[in-house]
């Protein structure tokens, strides 16, 4: 579903993304992990066309998507920090988007529900909580069914019955047969949601495993544990 | 796009700033046309006020605006829409608010004080203004990641078109004065949209008999159509040469 052959990026002299490629396919949670600054965020910019590799090509369904803009109707994407106008409402934003994407397909107002973002309806977004924020991303993310989840740290800043609920969806979608790429730090939540694990450091590639296969090869049957052994190597 | 732009202005108009930059616009013009008796005067006074106000404002919110913006800017970009788009959203956004508050601020008592020709050019020049400056606001954000340096390069260029500029001028008209300067100082005064705007209303003020020999100059030059629509064209020209280098910038840039 999404194919990144070759990717190069740098800042300056700092080599950002070294020469990386993958294949992510539907029905698959992939978590990509690395330390700070290994380059996930840019890996996860790059296919949404916020930052422009220097070379190499990305694919989605087989079609080139540099430069492209059309293709990001089959993306959501929740940010890792989610700052919006300060006094636009919370019904505004999701008016904009809906405008936006112009979409013919029935909404899934799942997490809407859930999160009970009606109730914040006529607040502005400016006054809202991190964490209300947060929800607000994640409900807009979902709302169009997409073939493809982008989640940039899901949970960081969410209380633990909201992650549950953040979770729970992020498995629902997977059976429906979508991608999900999830960019985290917290190994248990990984444990519970991913299928595959996508590591980078320092720009390079580092593994592309199943969990269980990280595991048995580890002997190890906590995935933090697993993948400190892996990174030892 | 324009769906964009909706959303951007019903954030705008909300934002404190705006509400209170209308109101200080509103006050001042209300107060200056009470005080002075000749409405003319007034309008003279409120012009110099507005030539230093109206840039600095629209600069430096524009330049602030655009880095709050940068987060929401991104979710926007991840959506199905090309970032051209995005970009001339945001900016006509800010400029369409800014105006509006101008005109709300100056343009409504202008009207109701001194109805007339001059307080038409006083309006329209401002509104120019914002336009012109709201778009060298978003090319000096487009130029640094930096949101102090981005805010230093606004404030530079205010002030280089307030104030260095005819200091420049003054000084190549001394330097040269032994030299027939008419038809440069024309073009000089096409280089700086701040003066432009200052030129159009004046000629439209008896005081332009003040200005000697090149103010008759000028008179002649933009006392007919054809040189009111050239400074026009002008300050068009100064507002759509920033905003689409910022913008060619903008789309290559990394987010």
């Amino acid at each position: 579903m999404i194919t990144l052959e070759n990717l190069q990026k740098s800042y300056g002299k700092l080599q950002v993304l070294n020469n990386i490629s993958a294949q992510f396919n539907t029905n698959q949670v992939v978590s990509i992990i690395g330390p700070n600054g290994s380059g996930k965020t840019t890996m996860i910019k790059c296919l949404l066309g916020m930052v422009i590799p220097d070379s190499g090509r990305i694919l989605v369904d087989g079609a080139p998507v540099i430069r492209q803009w059309e293709y990001r109707n089959k993306i959501g994407y929740m940010p890792q920090i989610s700052r919006f106008p300060e006094n636009m409402k919370v019904r505004q934003l999701f008016q904009m988007m809906r405008d936006i994407r112009k979409t013919t397909k029935p909404l899934d107002e799942e997490l809407f529900g859930m999160y009970n973002i009606p109730a914040m309806y006529e607040k502005s977004l400016g006054s809202l909580s991190g964490g209300n924020k947060q929800k607000v991303s994640a409900a807009l993310a979902c709302l169009f069914d997409p073939e493809i989840l982008v989640l940039d740290e899901p949970t960081a800043g969410l209380d633990p019955l909201s992650s549950e609920i953040l979770k729970t969806k992020i498995l629902k979608e997977k059976s429906k047969g979508k991608l999900i790429l999830i960019s985290s730090h917290i190994m248990s939540e990984i444990d519970e949601v991913a299928d595959d694990i996508f590591c980078l450091v320092d720009g390079n590639f580092r593994f592309y495993q199943s969990i269980e296969s990280i595991k048995d090869v580890t002997q190890e049957t906590r995935l933090g544990k697993a993948i400190a052994k892996m990174m030892a190597v | 796009m324009n769906k964009i732009i909706k959303y951007v202005l019903y954030d705008i108009l909300r934002s404190r700033t705006v509400i209170g930059y209308t109101a200080f616009l509103f006050l001042m013009s209300f107060g200056l046309f009470n005080l002075e008796s000749d409405p003319t005067k007034a309008v003279l006074s409120l012009l110099n006020v507005v030539l230093l106000i109206v840039p600095l404002i629209s600069i430096i919110f524009g330049t602030i605006h655009f880095y709050n913006s940068t987060e929401f800017i991104e979710l926007l970009v991840s959506q199905p829409i090309n970032r051209r788009k995005i970009f001339l959203s945001e900016y006509l956004g800010v400029a369409l608010s800014l105006a509006m508050a101008f005109v709300v601020g100056v343009g409504v008592p202008a009207m109701i004080f001194n109805p007339g020709p001059t307080s038409i050019y006083l309006v329209t020049s401002g509104v120019f203004l914002s336009f012109i400056f709201t778009s060298l606001a978003f090319l000096s954000s487009v130029l640094t990641r930096d949101k102090a340096k981005g805010i230093g390069i606004a404030l530079m260029l205010w002030f280089y078109f307030s104030l260095l500029y005819d200091g420049l001028v003054m000084f190549i008209l001394f330097y040269f004065a032994d030299y027939p300067l008419d038809n440069i100082t024309l073009g000089l005064l096409s280089l700086n949209p701040i003066d432009l705007g200052r030129v159009l209303v004046l000629l439209n003020v008896d005081v332009s008999a003040l200005m000697g020999y090149t103010g008759a100059l000028y008179k002649s030059f933009f006392g007919n159509w054809t040189g009111i629509a050239l400074a026009f064209g002008l300050m068009l020209l100064w507002t759509i040469v920033p905003i689409y280098i910022a913008q060619r910038k903008f789309v290559k840039k990394d987010l």
